[in-house]
């Protein structure tokens, strides 16, 4: 270990002395190295800290609609006055109005998945590690990357500046449904659709950027089959987001259009408002915008879990100290699941009455995409076996990440089937199923990058002590919050009503004795308050990761080297944190991404830039 | 730093990097109109029989401007030639027909647009509809007495302030250049209508029951018709302005590094032959069927 930390030059810090003049490049100031910087590492920070401020913000929208489910009308202690004050009558006495419930329903969504996760897992680890792992000095369009973060950003800014309009934030739904999305007065429709333009443009950019990195910019050596498996999950994403994404921009100008011109490409006619015939061509189809919409809104389930398979891959390798089981299985599978994610959007519409022949299609394809998925969670799953496991934080959350994207998995299989999809459509079966897939899944598997790659990027550890607490604390009410709803669900309790069903319930428990199909019983209600709690101590446990995370840039243990974790990838083989260029020249690769425990080696992990035979590698980088 | 192969291919995958970003960039440009295309499938199989309109278009100039855009694609190409083999004044002629091409394109679209604008139809009282173009009309203000001629559609009535008075006005009838037909369905299929019969029609406002020019909420044709070619006019737009960046300073360029302009010169014009083929799939599609 030593030795081989020494074969690299000496750390930026230590360089500086030596000037910089003879490299005959100037010093980027203030602006130019952290605002408008083009160099993918301050790029991916830019992306992964804005992140997971949307995610912060999209989980304080959640307990406030939590305390709404829970104690429908009841003012929100605390906050309920500062809520009247700025979001104002939707607000009267603190206490949330349906109005706003659908609100920040809509926005949570739009938040979590748009704003949070996918800017998280793609963007951030994406534009930070990919390039490092292939051996690139940066992306191939540096320029257009700073783009696709400032479109994001813009994005995001009219989201949020959404609430505050009058009439507020939208309140269709994260999936905004025409007519609905055109007919509710308020202008926040608008914004989200303006949004999402950007948002969509941001993606694209980076959707770009990344396929066109993966393929030019990798270094001599680093074949295809020599790829980490990250970049793989990260190269099917990005081919994701460049074909899924733009058919939600068509449908987003059409609905902007129906909105603001007046067309009607998803009103019907004979559409009524309020009892009034609305005064509108007609002659549109609100099925269009369901088609167009889940035809992104299913392969985006895509690009929110294949990175996190990505992170989770590379943590396991690490951590099990051995080579992953079926490598080859897993790319392969990866590209099937992208594939097959163009072709299953229609499950999402079973009660749309869309006809048997068509829903069998869609049924056969949703169960065939499975596969592939089984087959990654299969692998993962083998990988662990005989392994020297290192239980660290990031291990930790990886493991954590297996069962629980299992559960939000298996769970999936009777929406995949009409008949039973009836039953539980639009139910918190739904609701529990596709959370337990981002929320304990891929959250967790970002988590565990953060704490993976978080000495890579400041030369510091986060805190073991404070980031096990921060796991326990997570896994036990992430289960808390969602194993409820499964029951919830199952019993008939709908999603996206402001009072929990409340009322619903009160009509059934007003008939007492009486047998009411359907009905929601006081147990299933009563659970309300479990989750309540469950996610207030949820948002607690979070509080020492935000305290590790900036705590450990100044106070956290140094790293041992620049590769803490005796890690196989080029990333681990540079200076920490890697300077502006990443390398000198191009590493040369000799080897697969995961030489864990190679019999007669010296050390048990063997550098993809190892030589063979033993020899020392060729320095890669000497860090002006 | 340098970034490798912004100008020389990479030898394994035989391509410069900007090729295979607009490369990609183009296929989710395919999506997004693949998009727009697929609704107007969607929206034309959906509609009641005989509500799809046939014949609305002007083929005549839709034909000009396909013939417009085929020859721009020509002068593009000839551009990027012209680059390859060194000869920059023939670069700098070719591109600035195309550029000619592109705002001619758009005028003439502009003029298409505009004949829609002021294309009205009125649903009279009596069931009948009055339908052509607008050629006047004539407003009142009862407290004053006074008549005004508009030449543009101002809405049912409108104010207007002049020396600290605000007149109200009243529309009293309207002149278009066009026909009275029994059935709104003698207005959607045109093809069949070889001759049709026009003249100076006005219409007095108690006819009126609802008047609307043939703007993109006028039915769902004119929708998917002004939202496909508004965004491709876009593209237009926004490729004319590449075009004109490089013919114009974008050209210092040529005197430093000729091969990487002649590439920029190549990637643009790839984005053109797109935005092109994209319009021999609306002239069609829009226009003739």
């Amino acid at each position: 270990m030593e030795k081989l930390v020494q074969q690299f030059p000496p750390h930026r810090e230590d360089d500086a002395h030596h000037g910089h003049g003879g490299h005959g490049h100037h010093e980027p100031g203030f602006w130019e190295k952290y605002i408008f910087s083009t160099d993918h590492k301050t790029i991916g920070i830019q992306y992964g800290l804005t992140a997971l401020m949307f995610m912060l913000f999209g989980f304080g929208l959640m307990i406030l609609m939590r305390w709404q489910i829970a104690h429908p009308g009841v003012p929100v202690p605390f906050i309920g006055p500062l809520l009247e004050k700025v979001l104002g009558s939707v607000a009267a006495h603190g206490a949330i109005s349906p109005e706003l419930y659908n609100s920040f329903g809509a926005m949570h969504g739009t938040i979590m998945v748009f704003l949070g996760i996918v800017p998280l897992a793609f963007a951030a680890f994406g534009n930070y590690v990919v390039p490092l792992m292939i051996g690139a000095p940066d992306m191939t369009f540096p320029r257009v990357n700073m783009a696709s973060y400032q479109a994001y950003f813009v994005g995001g800014l009219i989201m949020l500046v959404s609430f505050f309009i009058p009439g507020g934030a939208a309140q269709a739904g994260w999936t905004s449904y025409s007519p609905l999305a055109t007919t509710i007065p308020t202008n926040g429709q608008l914004f989200w659709i303006i949004g999402m333009v950007f948002l969509i443009s941001s993606s694209l950019l980076g959707a770009v950027n990344f396929i066109a990195t993966i393929i030019q910019l990798r270094a001599p050596g680093m074949t295809w089959m020599r790829l980490p498996f990250f970049v793989w999950a990260q190269f099917v994403t990005a081919f994701i987001l460049l074909l899924a994404f733009p058919p939600l921009e068509a449908a987003a100008v059409m609905q902007l259009m129906d909105n603001v011109a007046h067309t009607s490409f998803f009103l019907p006619t004979g559409l009524a408002v309020g009892g009034q015939l609305a005064n509108v061509s007609g002659g549109g189809s609100p099925l269009l915008w369901q088609h167009l919409f889940w035809f992104l809104g299913h392969p985006e389930v895509y690009v929110l879990i294949l990175p996190a398979m990505g992170i989770v891959c590379e943590i396991l390798a690490n951590n099990t100290r051995k080579p992953i089981w079926g490598y080859k299985s897993l790319v392969y599978a990866a590209l099937a699941v992208g594939f097959l994610s163009f072709i299953v959007w229609a499950h999402h519409m079973y009660l749309t009455g869309m006809g048997t022949k068509i829903s069998t299609f869609f049924q056969a394809t949703t169960m065939i995409i499975s596969i592939p998925s089984v087959i990654i969670l299969t692998c993962f799953f083998i990988s662990l076996w005989g392994g020297s496991i290192r239980f660290t934080t990031p291990m930790l959350f990886a493991l954590a990440f297996l069962p629980m994207f299992g559960i939000g998995g298996l769970t999936g299989l009777p929406l995949g089937f009409n008949v039973s999809d009836v039953h539980l459509h639009d139910t918190y079966y739904i609701i529990a199923h596709f959370h337990y897939v981002v929320a304990p899944g891929t959250i967790f598997a970002l988590f565990a990058g953060v704490y993976y790659w978080y000495p890579k990027m400041t030369g510091r550890m986060m805190n073991e002590f404070w980031g096990r607490v921060h796991f326990w604390g997570s896994f036990v009410f992430m289960n808390i919050v969602f194993m409820p709803m499964f029951a919830q669900g199952m019993a008939g309790m709908l999603r996206r009503m402001a009072d929990g069903g409340a009322n619903y319930s009160a009509a059934v428990n007003s008939k007492a004795g009486a047998e009411v199909v359907g009905g929601l019983s006081n147990n299933m209600m009563s659970l309300h308050t479990g989750i309540l709690w469950g996610a207030m101590c949820l948002g607690i446990a979070q509080i020492p990761f935000i305290i590790n995370v900036f705590w450990s840039i100044k106070h956290g243990e140094k790293a041992k080297g620049d590769n803490p974790w005796d890690a196989t990838t080029l990333e681990w083989q540079t200076p920490t944190p890697p300077p502006h260029g990443n390398f000198d020249h191009a590493p040369q690769v000799y080897r697969g991404p995961y030489e864990y425990s190679v019999p007669g080696h010296a050390t048990d992990f063997t550098p993809q830039n190892e030589p063979e035979g033993g020899a020392t590698p060729k320095p890669i980088s000497t860090a002006h | 730093m340098e970034i490798p192969y912004t100008s020389k291919p990479r030898p394994d995958t035989g391509v410069y990097n900007a090729k295979i970003g607009i490369w990609l960039f183009l296929a989710s440009e395919v999506m997004l109109f693949g998009g727009l295309f697929s609704a107007y499938v969607l929206l034309r199989v959906g509609a009641a029989p005989g509500e799809w309109p046939h014949g609305w278009l002007n083929v005549g100039l839709g034909t000009l401007n396909t013939l417009i855009l085929a020859l721009s694609a020509i002068t593009t190409l000839l551009a990027w030639v012209a680059c390859k083999v060194g000869q920059f004044g023939k670069f700098k002629f070719f591109h600035a027909c195309t550029l000619a091409l592109a705002l001619t394109f758009l005028c003439v679209k502009m003029y298409e647009y505009h004949d829609k604008w002021i294309h009205y139809e009125i649903k009279l009282v009596d069931g009948k509809f009055a339908d052509g173009h607008f050629e006047g009309a004539v407003y009142v203000d009862k407290a004053a007495n006074k008549e005004l001629e508009e030449h543009s559609f101002r809405g049912m009535a409108f104010s207007e302030v002049s020396g600290g008075v605000t007149n109200n006005y009243e529309l009293v009838s309207v002149t278009l250049e066009g026909r009275i037909v029994a059935d709104e369905k003698d207005l959607m299929d045109l093809r069949a209508q070889k001759h049709i019969e026009h003249g100076k029609v006005t219409i007095e406002r108690s006819q009126i029951k609802h008047m609307e020019n043939y703007g993109p909420w006028h039915n769902t044709f004119l929708a998917i018709y002004f939202t496909l070619t508004g965004l491709h006019a876009l593209h237009i737009l926004g490729g004319s302005i590449v075009i004109g960046y490089l013919w114009g300073p974008g050209r210092k360029m040529w005197k430093k590094d000729p091969e990487r302009f002649t590439n920029r010169i190549e990637v643009s014009g790839l984005f053109w032959h797109f935005v092109d083929l994209v319009w021999i799939f609306l002239f069609p599609v829009l226009y003739l069927m």
